[in-house]
């Protein structure tokens, strides 16, 4: 256990000085690199500018301000935002909590329907059920999901009036069924294209669990098709799904940022759009790593936990 | 020794036999072959048929729901005919996505076959490159690529290939990996054919379908991406008309032109699907063993 935890923290840390480097490559492809927002004052003559790169030690060899950059960026320091000083991180710490309200609902209700799919295609093996389930979870999967917000909007927002066409919660009503009821639409748009992802999984983990062994004896020991299937097969089925949600993260993470455009979600996606339209360079870099931080600890994250569950891969 | 060396059984065996055949039972993605070539030929000859062409700009006529007159799909807030937009939009989000396709297969195959085949620390390397590039979310990588260059449509297609990579390079590196073991590999070896010879002339036929069963569902991919960035305001740029960009603004005439919204869309959609069934129909027919996603 403790050696497969050390290779992956090693693994983990390998990759994250590779997205760290990706990301200062990409810092310095900005017109104007670091310097942008000091470029697009025209009070700055050219000597300020190389005063400024001077001081800013701009002028030193790329590796040494990769080093620099890198480590202020483990000790907390990810700059501060042109726009109103403040630091990244604590920026981004603003916006974080409403896309994972966003990201957490729809995980929920993707998994949750997309279970119920995968299980019910598996066990209708051939079914018009399941040949439906196939066709519709390909073109789930080919449906642009800023086009479905649109649609949403058109159908339950313009013709029916039954859901908000955007923002968190209404100024002045600020209750949680408020909440729930601008949640819907967004969080089930975001959703659609995970169901097809996790009912595809589940479809042929079930299948691939249901003719083992264990699954016979439990037959012959005369337990119901109802019990057999929730206690041993989900069971069985739903543990490599956290391994899944791993993989998953950075597919849920661009769905927000679109989602959260179309319906004025106030979480980082929109952080992420409004810093590029200002050329907010530091939130923008310290979004993008932010996002790739997260992916690999939750992948990492996901790892252990399968590990901690199940005893078979402890060694891998 | 000789036919130990060359087999190439996979040279003649995709066009007629088992593949084809198998392929063409799969009705699925016979409609998927069928709507792209309909697309495609609608795209091409399309613009040329309408009386209108993307450009003409009617402010008379300014948001006629479709079948109105002669604008059979309607058209937009300057009175452009919506049809004559699609199909020269369709132009540019195809050819986007068959570029980033190429290019990214081009990129992905290199770096797979390299990996597989070399293995040791130069495979490690190039592996954990590949996961550093998978890690970030790629929206957000895109469109900062796509906002610290010049969005054209040619940087577009760059932004997108340098971005979607890594899924050919995954499955190029395990197919190569299991393949070098081979014995007409080591034959090739025993020869004394060089390193490059071997991993392009020799592994590399012999691992073509799994390539273009990725590539297939890279060109969804691609269509879709560009989709996204162009909506979002960071990828072709009007008056170059894309679907993306077709729909950017389309919120706004969302309750008075809905058709605004809902054509562009559908565009890309049927496009996607069809070579997301395509690209399934293909595994089926390579029997390429994967993961279903």
């Amino acid at each position: 256990m403790r050696g497969f935890l050390v290779k992956r923290l090693l693994q983990s840390l390998i990759l994250l000085l590779i997205v760290s480097v990706i990301g200062f490559a990409v810092l310095n492809l900005f017109p104007g690199g670091p310097l942008a927002q000091y470029a697009l004052d025209s009070s700055m003559t050219q000597d300020d500018l190389m005063r400024l790169k001077e001081q800013l030690g701009l002028n030193r060899p790329l590796y040494v301000q990769y080093l620099d950059w890198a480590f202020r960026l483990v000790q907390g320091d990810w700059g501060h935002s042109f726009r109103d000083r403040a630091p990244v991180l604590s920026v981004i710490g603003r916006h974080l909590w409403a896309t994972f309200l966003l990201m957490g609902s729809s995980t929920i209700l993707a998994v949750g329907v997309g279970a119920w799919i995968g299980i019910r295609s598996a066990t209708h093996r051939g079914s018009l059920f399941d040949h439906a389930a196939t066709i519709g979870a390909m073109v789930a999967l080919s449906i642009p999901t800023f086009w479905f917000g649109l649609v949403g909007i058109y159908v339950f927002t313009l013709r029916l009036g039954w859901l908000p066409a955007g923002n968190m919660y209404t100024v002045g009503d600020e209750s949680i069924l408020d909440y729930l009821h601008h949640l819907i639409m967004p969080s089930a748009v975001l959703a659609l294209v995970h169901v097809a992802i996790w009912s595809r999984y589940m479809r042929s983990a079930t299948l691939d669990v249901i003719h083992q062994d264990f699954v016979n004896t439990a037959r012959a020991k005369g337990l119901s098709e109802r019990r057999i299937l929730m206690k041993h097969v989900v069971g069985n089925a739903l543990l490599p799904m956290i391994t899944l949600a791993g993989i998953q993260l950075p597919s849920v993470l661009t769905g927000a940022l679109v989602t959260e455009t179309v319906f004025t979600w106030p979480g980082m996606g929109r952080l992420f759009l409004d810093s590029l339209g200002y050329s907010d360079y530091p939130v923008v870099m310290g979004l993008l790593m932010f996002s790739a931080v997260l992916v690999i600890v939750s992948n990492l994250l996901a790892d252990i936990t399968v590990a901690l569950v199940d005893p078979r891969i402890r060694l891998a | 020794m000789t036919s130990a060396a060359a087999p190439h059984p996979a040279r003649e065996r995709w066009w007629r036999g088992r593949t084809m055949r198998r392929f063409l039972a799969n009705r699925l993605a016979l409609f998927g072959a069928a709507a792209i070539v309909l697309l495609v030929l609608a795209c091409v000859i399309g613009p040329g048929l309408l009386p209108y062409t993307s450009l003409s700009i009617d402010l008379r006529a300014r948001f006629a729901p479709p079948f109105t007159g002669s604008h059979y799909l309607g058209t937009d807030p300057l009175g452009r005919d919506v049809a004559a937009r699609l199909f020269m939009a369709g132009r540019i989000s195809l050819a986007v996505g068959f570029a980033a396709m190429l290019l990214s297969t081009i990129i992905g195959t290199l770096i797979g076959v390299i990996a597989g085949y070399r293995g040791g620390w130069i495979g490690a390397v190039l592996m954990r490159m590949v996961d550093g590039f998978l890690s970030f979310p790629s929206i957000f990588l895109v469109l900062a690529l796509a906002a610290a260059l010049k969005p054209s449509a040619m940087m577009i297609t760059v932004v997108i290939a340098a971005t979607s990579w890594m899924e050919v390079a995954r499955i190029v590196e395990t197919e190569v990996r299991s393949l070098r073991e081979r014995e007409f590999v080591q034959a090739g070896r025993m020869l004394g054919l060089s390193g490059t010879h071997i991993m392009f002339r020799e592994i590399l036929p012999n691992a073509i379908g799994p390539i273009i069963v990725a590539a297939t569902l890279t060109v969804a991919r691609a269509i879709l991406m560009e989709a996204y960035i162009s909506f979002l305001g960071y990828g072709i740029q009007p008056p170059l008309p894309s679907w993306g960009n077709m729909l950017d603004g389309a919120q706004r005439y969302l309750g008075s032109a809905p058709w605004l919204a809902i054509i562009p869309g559908a565009a890309i959609t049927i496009a996607v699907a069809s070579f997301n069934f395509i690209g399934d129909g293909l595994r089926d027919a390579f029997d390429v063993r994967g993961d279903h996603k």
